[in-house]
């Protein structure tokens, strides 16, 4: 058993194999979460920083609680309040973290491949992704994969459909890589365009119609419409959007009886998916956050030296 | 290597540090088994076993050691965690903490402050199936199966049929596996 990198930059660079270590070790850090005092000794004296170029709530409160629950230190840098401002570039930010000797820095950043740069700079550091424009978020498959696993035992031969803004979100590319390498097979549903006429590339099922692509899903992904990455309009009214592509108690009597539904957060509740399903009996949305601290806790212990080893 | 205890005499064996135990123990009601991966967990089945045939309803747990390991800023290789499992309140418990073997006594310091951050019990016991030379911190016990004079380069390995396949007691001497 080997985890034997330095830093955690995507899903598609990871194996098979890598990925049951991160959620095996997860899974044994679940029990922590729910004891009475949820903290462990293991990871005192590391310094964590999480630098986050981008607004989060989740990603950035979840890494937190992951780091104090281990006893680490965390020290939160947003780009709102930083020397980003005064215009400072990114390496320089991350090379001045640096010689403060943090052991782990978790990076979120509008631009794909800023955390690959980072890590590619910082020698002495372990780079974590928590997101990098659309490209990668892997800890939110790791975390979506933990709560599927969870359900369902096992997820070789599931089918999983991903319903939205596929071509802004990392959400939907990480997952991607996840399921598929974990042996499910993927769709994506949306409009043409909000789908990125690569994607087919990526080995997935393609469909415009929602109904079509639901068809047979085991798990179905709705994703937000990422609002802040878009230019021009991708379809004429939030209305008609949610008209054809939203997930409502319609479309949910059409899927099978035992169908998972996801949502990585923020939902915009009315918009791709309905209050009643959010908050309904299919819904695993908050175990996917319960998860989130699980995860982000197995990242920081196999992350925090640069090999993991088998005793 | 030295064969100590052969697969016929360590049922025996365990039968007797249950009597050692039974010798001072009175409030079964209150008693708790925690198994300490990996080995010190079928011994503590074991022990559960016997007790339960007696008709004393002690309580069984097991625990991972490795988050609370003081080498783990000492190198970057991250030791595979196990399962913990603590099903029943800690808070006033008579534990009885069960592994293979005592040596340097640096697990056992381990296993009492992952017991401690679970809550408060009454009393620690530390119960073991063979006991060496070779400790590095003030912790000891009487509740052994065996002792064993070694020297530091010897490895005394203890086996059972659900980890092993087999029952037993070796000790290996300098550079034998």
């Amino acid at each position: 058993m080997n985890l034997d990198r330095k830093d955690m930059l995507g899903i598609e660079d990871l194996s098979r194999k890598e990925i049951e270590i991160i959620l095996e070790t997860a899974n044994k850090f679940a029990e922590v979460t729910n004891r009475p005092i949820k903290k462990v000794p293991t990871l005192r004296g590391k310094t964590v920083i999480c630098l986050f170029f981008e607004n989060s709530t989740r990603t950035r409160t979840s890494f937190e609680i992951a780091g104090k629950r281990l006893s680490a230190d965390v020290v939160n840098v947003s780009a709102q309040a930083s020397s980003v401002k005064k215009g400072e570039t990114l390496l320089d930010t991350a090379k001045n973290l640096q010689a403060m000797h943090p052991d782990i820095i978790v990076c979120r950043h509008s631009s794909a491949g800023a955390c690959h740069v980072l890590a590619r700079y910082l020698k002495n550091t372990s780079i974590i992704n928590a997101g990098d424009g659309a490209h990668e978020h892997p800890s939110q498959a790791l975390l979506d994969m933990m709560t599927v696993m969870q359900v369902k035992k096992k997820v070789d031969g599931l089918k999983v459909a991903i319903v939205g803004d596929i071509t802004h979100s990392r959400v939907a590319r990480s997952n991607i890589y996840c399921f598929q390498k974990m042996g499910a097979s993927v769709a994506v549903v949306g409009p043409p365009s909000m789908l990125p006429c690569s994607i087919k590339d990526m080995g997935v099922d393609v469909y415009y119609n929602l109904k079509e692509g639901l068809k047979g899903a085991d798990i179905v992904m709705m994703l937000r419409i990422q609002q802040e990455r878009i230019s021009h309009s991708p379809f004429p009214t939030l209305r008609e959007y949610s008209r054809h592509y939203g997930l409502n108690n319609e479309t949910i009597s059409t899927l099978k009886k035992d169908v998972l539904i996801m949502h990585p957060g923020p939902v915009n509740r009315g918009v791709e998916i309905d209050p009643d399903i959010a908050d309904g009996p299919y819904s695993l949305i908050l175990s996917q956050v319960t998860n989130g601290v699980a995860v982000r806790m197995a990242l920081l212990y196999l992350f925090s030296g640069v090999k993991t080893l088998d005793i | 290597m030295r064969q100590l205890i052969k697969a016929a005499e360590f049922t025996g064996v365990i039968t007797g540090l249950a009597a050692k135990i039974a010798e001072h123990e009175t409030d079964y009601d209150n008693v708790a088994f925690v198994g300490i991966h990996t080995r010190g967990i079928p011994l503590s089945n074991r022990l559960v076993k016997i007790f339960h045939g007696q008709g004393k309803n002690v309580l069984e747990g097991m625990l991972d050691i490795n988050l609370y390991r003081d080498d783990l800023s000492e190198t970057s290789d991250k030791p595979v965690l196990k399962e913990t499992k603590i099903e029943f309140d800690i808070n006033g418990k008579i534990i009885y903490l069960v592994d293979d073997v005592l040596y340097t006594g640096r697990t056992i310091r381990a296993a009492m402050d992952a017991i401690f951050d679970l809550g408060r019990p009454k009393a620690v016991h530390l119960v073991v199936m063979a006991k060496r030379n070779g400790r590095e911190l003030p912790i000891d016990t009487d509740l052994v199966g065996i002792n064993v004079k070694t020297q530091p380069t010897d490895n005394v390995k203890v086996k059972f049929v659900e980890t092993d396949n087999k029952d037993d007691v070796t000790v290996l001497e300098d550079g034998e596996y």
